[in-house]
C-alpha cells in the first residue's frame, strides 16, 4: 500500500464510511433523546428573577463563584482549546475548502500562520488538561477509558495536521493521509462517547435550567 | 564481434570539441543537481568509458518518454547522451526494422551480456497471457524477462513503466503491471512522470555511465536528485499558499494575479518531481507557472486519485453514503424511540419503581 | 464545482509585467558571492554557484543582474549552441551562461575564479588543432 493509494482510499471510502457513521449515529442518537420527552408537569410554574434556560445556558458558561481559585486551569485550559479548535477546523482555508464541498457554503479564511499558532496553543493547552486529569487525585479517580480516549481522538487530528503542514514526521503524504484518518475517527466515535457534547451541550444546559426554574430554583 | 569505442573517440570521429563535451558535463551537473565542480570529474570519467551498450524495449506506452526525450535530430545537448551510449535497439527511433532489427538486439544481448543497460517505457500487460501487447509476435513479458536476464540494471522510464501508468488505471482491462512488478532480482531504477522531464532521463544515463552505479532512490526507487523534493516545496507561488491566497476558478483575479492553485486541484504538495526548479521545454515554464494545478503524474495511482480539479482536502469521489445514512439514522431514531415510549407506557400501567439502574442507562 | 468559462474567447489575456518584489534571495546570495570571494583570495580555492538550483521570485532574476552589473569583459562561445561568459563588475565572479541550439538554457553558473575553465583551450583540442595544421602545412 504506497501513501498515495492510501491517501485516496481515505479520501474517497474512507471519507465515505465516516461520514456516513457520524450522520447516521448522530440522528439516531438525538432523535432517541429528544424525543424521551418530559413527564407532563402538573404543578404551576414558579417564577423566580434570573431563573430560566437561557440563564443557565449562560450563566454555566462561566466558572461559579469560587470554583475559578479552586481550579483555574480547567476553565481557562477548557475555554483555549475548545475556540483553538473551532478556528483550526472552521477557518483554515483547506478546511473550508471541504466543508464548501459537503454543504456548499464557504467563508473567508485567516492566514496560515495564525492557524499554525493556534494549533501550538491548543495541543499545549490538551496537553495540560490531560496533565491535570492524570494528577488532581479526584480527576483521575472519576477518570475512564472514555475520557482518555475521547481526549485522543480530538488531540491526534490537530497533533497530525500540524506535522503534515510543517512536513515532520514522515512524508507528507504519509502524514496527510493519517490527518485525514483521524478526523474520520474522530467524527465515527461522537456519536457514541461523550464527544456528542457538541450536539447536546447548549440542549442540556437549558433544559437543566428550565426544569430547575419551573421549580422556582436558579442552576 | 561488436565492440564499441571510447567516448573519446566518438566524440572526435563526430567533430564535438573537448569545450563542447565539458559544457554538456555542465549541463548534466546542473541538471542532476550534482555540485558545478562535479562537471569536470564527470567528464573525466566519461570520456575513459567504453559506450555502454543500451536497449530500449517499448511495451504498452505512448511514446510520449521517447518524444520527451528526442526533441530533434541534430546534436543537442540533450541528445548527446545518444553519443555517450550505443542505443543497440530501439524500434521507435531506429533505422532498421523486421527481422533484422530482431536480430541486432540479439547479438547485442548476447555479445554484452550482463553488462547491457536495459531502458523500459511502457507498462507491461498481464491478463490473456499478455496478448495485448506484443513486439514480433513475442508478449512484452516474455521479452522483459529475457533481456532482463543479461541485464546490468533496468532503467523504467515514466509512469506506465514505473507504476503502471494510464493502462494501469481503473478499471485496467489489460491487467497493466510496472517493470519492477515483474522483475525482482535486478537492480532497477524508476523515472516516472507523465511523461519524465527529459534531462531527468539524461542526468540519470549520465549518472550512471559516469559513476557506474545507481543514483540514491527513495522508497519507490526513484532518484533523490529529481525527486527528493516535492513540486509545493519549491514552487515559487509558495508565499500565496502561505498566505492563504487562492485562486477560485481558472480566471478569476486570483488566477490573473498568480496565486496559489491549491483549490483548483493542484497535487503540488504530494507529487515529488523537479518540474518546479528543472521545468519544461528547456526551462521555460510548468503547469502551475502556466496557470494549471499539478496532476500529481510521477507519483503511482494518480489516475485514480479524485479528480485533477478537486483539492486535496476535498473528497477523492463523490459521497454515496449520506444520504441513506441520514435516512436510516432518521428511522433507526424513530424506531428506537417509539419502542422506548412503549417500554415507558408498559412500565407507567405496570405500576413500575424507577430505580438507579435506570438513570445509569 | 464553479462553472467554467464555456468560451475560450471570452478569457482575456494579460500580459505579464516584472514585479520589483523580492523576498531576499538577493542578498543572502550577495553574501554567498562575498564569502566565497573571500576564499579565493586568501587561499585561491575556486567556487560555483548553480542559479539553476536556487528558487528566484519575479523580478529576483533580473535583480541579481543588476546587482552583479557588467565588468570588462563580454566572451562568446559557439559549442553545441551558444554561450554566454561575463565578467561581472566584481573581478573574480564570472557569470556564465549556457545556452542549446534552441537557446533553451542548459546551465547557468556563477564561477568565482581568475579564469573560467570553459574559455581556456583544452589539450585534447589543442593536440588535434596541432595536427591538423600541420596537415595544412604539408598539403
Amino acid at each position: 500500500m504506497d501513501a498515495n493509494l492510501f491517501l485516496t482510499w481515505v479520501r474517497s471510502t474512507g471519507l465515505n464510511i465516516s461520514i456516513g457513521i457520524f450522520l447516521l449515529g448522530s440522528l439516531w442518537r438525538l432523535l432517541e433523546i429528544y424525543s424521551l420527552g418530559r413527564k407532563q408537569d402538573l404543578a404551576a410554574p414558579r417564577h423566580r428573577a434570573g431563573a430560566s434556560g437561557l440563564h443557565t445556558m449562560l450563566r454555566r458558561s462561566v466558572p461559579p463563584p469560587g470554583m475559578f481559585k479552586r481550579s483555574a486551569t480547567s476553565y481557562v485550559a477548557g475555554y483555549v482549546f475548545h475556540i483553538g479548535l473551532f478556528i483550526i477546523v472552521f477557518l483554515f482555508a483547506q478546511h473550508i475548502k471541504l466543508l464548501q464541498d459537503l454543504i456548499g457554503l464557504s467563508w473567508p479564511s485567516l492566514p496560515a500562520q495564525f492557524i499554525d499558532a493556534t494549533a501550538v496553543v491548543t495541543l499545549a493547552t490538551m496537553l495540560l488538561v490531560l496533565v491535570e486529569r492524570i494528577n488532581k487525585p479526584v480527576k483521575r479517580f472519576i477518570s475512564t477509558f472514555g475520557d482518555y480516549a475521547a481526549w485522543a481522538l480530538t488531540f491526534l487530528p490537530v497533533l497530525t495536521g500540524l506535522l503534515a503542514t510543517k512536513h515532520l514526521l514522515f512524508s507528507y503524504t504519509w502524514m496527510l493521509a493519517l490527518h485525514i484518518l483521524s478526523a474520520e475517527l474522530l467524527l465515527i466515535f461522537i456519536p457514541f462517547t461523550k464527544l456528542i457534547h457538541v450536539f447536546t451541550l447548549w440542549g442540556s444546559r437549558w433544559y437543566n435550567g428550565d426544569a430547575n426554574a419551573k421549580k422556582g430554583v436558579p442552576v | 564481434m561488436l565492440d564499441h569505442e571510447t567516448l573519446g573517440e566518438r566524440l572526435a570521429q563526430q567533430g564535438i570539441s573537448r569545450r563542447a563535451f565539458l559544457k554538456f558535463c555542465a549541463a548534466i551537473a546542473s541538471m542532476s543537481a550534482l555540485p558545478p565542480g562535479a562537471a569536470a570529474a564527470i567528464a573525466e570519467s566519461l570520456l575513459k568509458s567504453k559506450r555502454p551498450s543500451v536497449i530500449w524495449l517499448s511495451f504498452q506506452e505512448c511514446t510520449g518518454c521517447t518524444e520527451s526525450l528526442t526533441r530533434s535530430d541534430t546534436p543537442t545537448l540533450e541528445n548527446m547522451i545518444f553519443d555517450m551510449i550505443s542505443l543497440d535497439y530501439h524500434h521507435t527511433l531506429q533505422a532498421a526494422s523486421g527481422y533484422g532489427a530482431e536480430k541486432s538486439r540479439e547479438d547485442a544481448m548476447q555479445n554484452f551480456f550482463g553488462k547491457y543497460l536495459l531502458v523500459v517505457d511502457g507498462s507491461i500487460p498481464m491478463r490473456d497471457g499478455g496478448v495485448y501487447s506484443t513486439i514480433a509476435g513475442r508478449t512484452n513479458l516474455d521479452l522483459l524477462q529475457e533481456a532482463a536476464k543479461g541485464a546490468a540494471a533496468i532503467i523504467a522510464v515514466g509512469t506506465c513503466a514505473a507504476f503502471g501508468g494510464i493502462p494501469n488505471a481503473k478499471p485496467n482491462p489489460t491487467g497493466a503491471v510496472a517493470v519492477s512488478d515483474i522483475i525482482k532480482d535486478k537492480p532497477i531504477i524508476n523515472i516516472s512522470g507523465c511523461p519524465p522531464i527529459p534531462v531527468v532521463i539524461t542526468g540519470v544515463l549520465a549518472h550512471y555511465l559516469t559513476f557506474g552505479g545507481l543514483p540514491e532512490l527513495d522508497d519507490l526507487g526513484r532518484p533523490k536528485s529529481f525527486y527528493g523534493e516535492t513540486i509545493h516545496d519549491r514552487c515559487y507561488r509558495r508565499p500565496f499558499y502561505d498566505q492563504g491566497k487562492f485562486a477560485k476558478t481558472f480566471d478569476d483575479e486570483g488566477a490573473r494575479n498568480g496565486w496559489c492553485l491549491f483549490e483548483l486541484g493542484c497535487k503540488g504538495p504530494t507529487t515529488h518531481n523537479s518540474c518546479a526548479t528543472t521545468k519544461w521545454n528547456g526551462g521555460t515554464s510548468f503547469p502551475i507557472e502556466s496557470g494549471h494545478g499539478c496532476l500529481g503524474c510521477s507519483e503511482p495511482n494518480f489516475w485514480d486519485a479524485g479528480s485533477f480539479y478537486s483539492a486535496l482536502s476535498m473528497p477523492a469521489s463523490p459521497l454515496e453514503l449520506t444520504t441513506g445514512a441520514a435516512v436510516a439514522g432518521v428511522a433507526a431514531g424513530i424506531a428506537v424511540s417509539i419502542a422506548n415510549r412503549v417500554k415507558k407506557g408498559a412500565a407507567k400501567s405496570a405500576h413500575e419503581k424507577s430505580t438507579i439502574a435506570d438513570l445509569e442507562k | 464545482m464553479s462553472p467554467a468559462s464555456n468560451n475560450l474567447k471570452g478569457i482575456p489575456i494579460f500580459a505579464q509585467t516584472e514585479e520589483t518584489h523580492s523576498v531576499g534571495n538577493i542578498r543572502a546570495l550577495l553574501s554567498e558571492i562575498a564569502a566565497s570571494l573571500e576564499k579565493l583570495v586568501k587561499t585561491g580555492e575556486t567556487g560555483m554557484i548553480d542559479l539553476n538550483s536556487l528558487p528566484f521570485a519575479p523580478g529576483e532574476y533580473e535583480q541579481l543582474r543588476q546587482a552583479l552589473g557588467q565588468g570588462e569583459i563580454t566572451a562568446h562561445i559557439e559549442a553545441i549552441g551558444p554561450s554566454e561568459i561575463i565578467e561581472t563588475r566584481y573581478p573574480g565572479v564570472w557569470w556564465v551562461t549556457h545556452y542549446n541550439v534552441e537557446g533553451d538554457i542548459v546551465a547557468d553558473i556563477l564561477e568565482v575564479t581568475m579564469f573560467p575553465e570553459i574559455i581556456r583551450s583544452q589539450p585534447d583540442d589543442v593536440f588535434d588543432g596541432l595536427a591538423r595544421l600541420k596537415a595544412q602545412l604539408d598539403e
